[in-house]
């Protein structure tokens, strides 16, 4: 098959609304999303944590999250496998090759992003409400309540960082989801199989829909950033 | 001159008549802050009375600001104390007072959001909120824009909610570090006027500004601050026509007064 027919396939593919795209997107979807509000649960308190308080560590941590930032998919997917597998520790829940055990691996991978970029936004804005905090005498949880709330721009794109980050990933998910059709196959993991199969027209359909999807995720996250500066929250 | 001395309870008011002086509510001695060995704040005494209104003047980088953060504890003295009622300044005295920022600090939401958040940090119930944002809001002349963001007011409205906020939590002490700097003269009024208001009402006001012209309208005591020291501190109406230091009548006078060493001053 050559490229151009591969091209045109691809889109036929898209427009008709073929079940089995339909499947593999949606579950890429549930998924992401799954881990991405995973990960926003575990780090934006964490973020805040470590951006609003001094304690013993601090730098530590920060320095910890940021170097997790780059956190190689492959391994993590090795880790949450070995925990996973019949013979892990966590073998007894069965997870292994499941769309949860996706969801475990992709959270691992985005919460450090969430956590990272979270610290640096409430940093930011700590160290310009510190002194009116103190005068107020707000507590430190009302503290941390606030400045994520003040943040809530600056933290929907991170958030949205790091759902970039988990919708094109391919490395760990493979590992722990196996890729088994109708199971746990997603954009990704479909484009790695069906180019190595020499099926470009499902590739390639899957290709576009996830660049239309990281298109569709800048776009929101520039809309978002000139909402805020325009309603001078940012 | 320096600090005064211990407090008098007795004052001659300018017909010779004798007056009662309000007590000491905050008193500070000793007050010292280091930065690399460097005296920021240099063994400064002063007493703020209750009901009063206390003017900070001196020039840039005499250490007004500190002395300000250093009182309301902000920042930790590297030696010296800070008495609240005579006893150390602690969390519940904090409470019992307010501080307004040269630069208002104000959160990214709404006019109306900003003094709720103030409220809500006091443990004000919910319901009781409202009303109190309502005359928080008139008194700012700020109803019109309770709805808008708050920080793409004006300065001079950003500068009153700031003020309206600081207030609505019932401070007994107000401290305001350059409250009008860089506002218009219609800004400046209205800030004026809700300091009056606020004084009239019983709030003690410790306020630090450059311009003595407001220092004449607002001021009951001046302090006279110069490079960390306390150079003069007395009642407004002696200082600001009789002043007894040199950096006072240098400054009072808009004489360039350098001090280039502390053992060695130039006058120019």
């Amino acid at each position: 098959m050559d490229l151009g027919h591969a091209i045109i396939g691809a889109f036929g593919l898209v427009l008709s609304g073929d079940p089995d795209l339909t499947e593999i997107i949606g579950l890429s979807l549930s998924v992401t999303l799954s881990a991405v509000i995973a990960a926003c649960v575990i780090g934006l308190p964490l973020g805040a944590a470590v951006g609003a308080f001094r304690f013993p560590g601090r730098t530590v941590c920060a320095v910890i999250l940021n170097a997790f930032m780059g956190l190689p998919p492959v391994v993590v997917g090795l880790v949450v496998y070995l925990m996973l597998s019949a013979s892990g520790p966590l073998g007894v829940l069965g997870l292994l090759y499941t769309p949860t055990a996706m969801v475990i691996a992709q959270t691992i991978l985005v919460t450090p992003i969430v956590a990272a970029l979270t610290r640096q936004v409430v940093e930011d804005l700590n160290a310009e409400y510190a002194e009116q905090f103190a005068s107020l005498g707000v507590s430190p949880l009302a503290r941390a309540g606030a400045l994520l709330w003040d943040g809530r721009y600056s933290l929907l794109t991170v958030a949205l960082a790091g759902f970039g980050r988990a919708i094109a990933e391919v490395g760990a998910v493979i590992i722990v989801g196996g890729n088994i059709n109708h199971v746990t196959r997603v954009m990704t993991t479909t484009i790695a199989l069906e180019t190595s199969k020499g099926n470009l027209e499902l590739a390639l359909a899957l290709g576009v829909v996830l660049l239309t999807i990281a298109l569709i995720v800048n776009a929101m996250v520039m809309a978002v950033r000139a909402l805020a500066a325009r309603a001078a929250y940012a | 001159m320096s600090a005064p001395g211990p407090a008098p309870r007795r004052a001659t008011a300018p017909g010779g008549s004798v007056i009662p002086l309000a007590a000491p509510l905050m008193e500070a001695s000793g007050l010292t802050y280091s930065v690399r060995g460097r005296r920021l704040v240099d063994d400064a005494r002063l007493v703020i009375r209750e009901g009063r209104r206390t003017v900070i003047l001196g020039p840039n980088g005499a250490g007004k600001s500190l002395v300000l953060r250093l009182m309301h504890g902000l920042i930790t003295p590297t030696a010296g104390r800070v008495d609240w009622r005579g006893a150390p300044l602690d969390k519940a005295a904090r409470r019992a007072q307010a501080m307004v920022f040269q630069r208002p600090v104000l959160l990214r939401r709404s006019v109306r959001a900003n003094l709720a958040f103030a409220l809500a940090v006091r443990g004000v119930a919910r319901a009781a909120r409202r009303p109190a944002i309502a005359t928080a809001l008139e008194r700012a002349r700020l109803t019109h824009l309770q709805s808008q963001p708050a920080r793409v007011l004006s300065g001079g409205e950003q500068q009153r909610l700031a003020l309206a906020r600081a207030l609505m939590t019932g401070p007994e002490l107000l401290f305001l570090d350059e409250p009008t700097a860089s506002l218009d003269p219609a800004s400046t009024l209205a800030i004026e006027t809700l300091i009056e208001e606020a004084s009239a009402a019983g709030v003690t006001v410790v306020l630090v500004t450059h311009d003595r012209g407001q220092a004449e309208r607002l001021a009951d005591d001046v302090v006279f601050l110069q490079s960390g020291r306390v150079a003069e501190h007395g009642p407004a109406s002696r200082l600001l026509s009789a002043p007894a230091s040199e950096p006072l009548r240098a400054w009072l006078s808009g004489r360039l007064y350098v001090e280039a060493e502390k053992s060695s001053r130039i006058d120019i």
